[in-house]
């Protein structure tokens, strides 16, 4: 691909090597060093939490584009939190400043889920038209009431105390437990409860699981709620373990990288850790690879496809190259696409 | 005459809606042309969604090939128009290299389809999972490439410019501004309306347009009268993609002379909400996408001008981000209020497999 280019590209000298360069710039930028490796676990972190949200309302059949806004959304709620309450002591701050994340992304995920339980709205359209409304709402919350005050440009004033603590590294803050205790209680939740079992239900068939008594309309709200706390809580990760504060134009990957994540983790939440893992190396990665070989970081994204193309593909690789091995594929996947078309809320 | 107007303005609350509609007429026949170039990508967008899905695949990835074309088109004028000159064709500001640059646009299109298509018809992968990797290929690509060609800060074969209809046709009373709306535009805004009506007439009134819907709706039902099902979505598709890629190649050739990196901001996406919000239909998705775009442009214009009164000083009071969310919070209200409960074709999303003959 980085050889194609150069071949494709006028005025570009013509290097056999850099590929070579640049993705052992990649590797060492994400496992390089005890910093790099810190580095890969801060960008993982919300990827974990963004691929739980989204993979979850898979589960139950609802395609969650909107975590990226209910990621923004939910940093907005954690600053707002975190600046009121920066004085008080960590504790009390930090847990009220998650709290207003994760509830600031659960509102913004409950809205889809009950317009598409009252009046049957696709969750499609109105999660995407939600994620630019939140786009909005933080350039007016951030150039208005949240404002610091003495600042020439729009910011917000510093979380403070709300800010969570480092525990590895220089920059190894306690967002990375937190999104493991996620997985482990996402977990949990869909393979040890009722709710777990009614969501995989509703998932897999919404008539057989109307007919043994399930609500599919509750089940569509409660879980695009508990997506989007999932999102926002990755939102609030990333403002109070990282920036500490944020401006209007606040918005990073994670809400989209986040599909991605879930797809490959198959939306299963120990897959999940696996893919925003390899993710976050890449994204963490990728700095060191466009200061030393002068690769684009978008380049990035080339790689994530490609991952996600060998996953779809395997199953004609297969039979091209006639391996034998466990059944893949569609029928693990179906439930993905097959509840975009076919309405979950009837009846 | 202007003291009924004012008396109508005057009355409470009611009074409002009257000097709404007085702001209306005032601002629309200068905005008009605006919403159908802002409704356009959209619109082909959404055309390339009805398109796919009424054969019963579904394709997220409009926005990446949106921006594959975009980015395409735009660079074959760069790459051509050294070689060939600006020599203009005299009709819409047209040059060779620009008339090349959009037919390669539209093969990439096919071709990303094509991609598609394959996934998710004869790998029978997940189609989200497909057109999932189609956008983030399309992005990291165009940008990638983009950043690397940007050093060089080269330029483009220029743009499509706008037909001019004579003086007199836009003076013409009331009438005259709706036939600028359609008539003062360039090439592949103005195809938009003849699209929509052709694919339209196309989808509800010919064989092929039948024999879509029956793939779309029941497979194996069309497969048994002898439809192939397969051939029959991979040519949808194919097609689609040429609407998106037009929609693509609008944005670089025509609205704009040059690439910018994620230039399609979502259009793709939004294309989609018009799909639904429009029922699947090439038309309501069209009415859809001109809904969002005159909410963009009414906001952009309230946002610019107030209107007089006391209707100015409340829309005044509100903060502009409320007019820059305006058009999705219209999208959410029309769907969950008038569209309601939006019903794909039966077989969307699903992969066909035949049946194996015996």
């Amino acid at each position: 691909m980085i050889i194609a280019s150069q071949l494709v590209l006028p005025g570009a000298q013509f290097n056999l090597l850099l590929p070579l360069t640049a993705y052992s710039a990649l590797l060492q930028g994400a496992f390089g060093s005890f910093d790099a490796i810190v580095d890969t676990l801060v960008a993982t972190a919300p990827l974990v939490l963004g691929g739980l949200s989204v993979g979850f309302a898979f589960k139950a059949g609802l395609f969650n584009i909107g975590a990226q806004g209910q990621f923004l959304l939910g940093a907005l709620a954690s600053v707002a939190v975190g600046v009121a309450v920066a004085g008080s002591s960590p504790l009390v701050a930090i847990s009220l400043a998650l709290l207003a994340g994760l509830l600031a992304g659960a509102a913004w995920g409950f809205i889809p889920g009950f317009l598409k339980a009252v009046s049957g709205a696709h969750e499609v359209v109105v999660t995407i038209m939600l994620n630019y409304i939140a786009i909005a709402v933080i350039a007016a919350v951030v150039g208005g009431p949240l404002r610091q005050q003495g600042r020439p440009e729009a910011i917000t004033p510093d979380v403070g105390n709300a800010a969570l603590p480092i525990l590895i590294g220089n920059s190894g803050h306690a967002g990375i437990v937190l999104a493991l205790v996620a997985v482990a209680f996402i977990a949990w939740l869909l393979f040890r409860t009722t709710l777990g079992f009614e969501v995989r239900t509703v998932g897999a068939n919404p008539d057989a699981a109307r007919y043994a008594g399930m609500r599919p309309r509750l089940l569509t709200m409660l879980t695009m709620s508990i997506a989007g706390g999932l999102a926002g809580l990755a939102g609030a990760v990333v403002v109070l373990g990282v920036t500490h504060l944020m401006t209007p134009s606040f918005g990073t990957t994670v809400g989209f990288d986040s599909i991605a994540v879930a797809l490959l983790g198959r939306t299963n939440p120990v897959g999940i850790v696996f893919a925003a893992l390899l993710f976050g190396a890449l994204r963490a990665g990728a700095t060191l690879m466009q200061i030393e070989a002068g690769i684009p970081v978008e380049l990035i994204d080339v790689l994530q496809a490609t991952i996600l193309l060998f996953l779809v593909a395997a199953p004609v690789l297969r039979r091209v190259f006639r391996l034998r091995g466990v059944k893949t594929g569609i029928e693990s996947t179906e439930t993905i696409t097959k509840t975009y078309g076919s309405e979950t809320v009837t009846g | 005459m202007d003291a009924l107007v004012s008396a109508l303005y005057g009355i409470p609350i009611v009074g409002l809606l009257f000097q709404l509609g007085g702001y209306l007429i005032a601002v629309l026949p200068s905005i008009a042309p605006g919403i159908l170039q802002a409704a356009t990508p959209i619109a082909f967008a959404a055309l390339c969604g009805v398109m796919c899905e009424r054969a019963g695949v579904v394709n997220i990835g409009i926005e990446g090939i949106m921006i594959t074309a975009a980015f395409v088109g735009w660079y074959t004028g760069v790459l051509l128009a050294p070689l060939m000159g600006s020599v203009d064709l005299g009709l819409f500001g047209a040059n060779l290299a620009l008339v090349i640059g959009l037919i390669v646009a539209l093969l990439s299109g096919v071709v990303i389809s094509a991609l598609h298509a394959w996934l998710s018809i004869s790998v029978r992968a997940d189609q989200i999972i497909s057109g999932t990797i189609i956008n983030i290929a399309a992005f990291g690509l165009t940008g990638y490439l983009n950043n690397l060609i940007s050093k060089t800060s080269p330029n483009g074969a220029g743009s499509f410019s706008q037909f001019r209809p004579p003086r007199e046709v836009l003076d013409l009373p009331i009438v005259g501004w709706i036939i600028g709306m359609f008539l003062n535009q360039g090439p592949i805004a103005m195809s938009v309306i003849v699209i929509v009506v052709v694919f339209q007439v196309l989808l509800f009134r010919s064989r092929w347009g039948l024999r879509s819907r029956a793939v779309g709706e029941h497979p194996r039902a069309a497969e048994t009268v002898g439809i192939d099902v397969i051939r029959v979505r991979y040519r949808n598709v194919l097609l689609g993609g040429v609407f998106a890629a037009l929609g693509g190649a609008y944005l670089s050739m025509e609205a704009t002379n040059s690439f910018q990196q994620g230039m399609t901001t979502g259009r793709g996406f939004i294309g989609l909400a018009a799909m639904i919000v429009g029922r699947w239909s090439p038309v309501g998705a069209f009415g859809a996408a001109l809904l969002f775009s005159s909410s963009t442009a009414l906001g952009n214009s309230i946002k610019f001008s107030l209107p007089s009164g006391d209707l100015g000083t409340i829309l005044g009071s509100l903060p502009d981000q409320f007019y820059d969310a305006l058009p999705y919070l219209v999208t959410i209200v029309i769907l969950a209020g008038v569209v309601g409960r939006s019903i794909p074709p039966a077989a969307d999303g699903q992969p066909y497999e035949r049946e194996a003959t015996t």
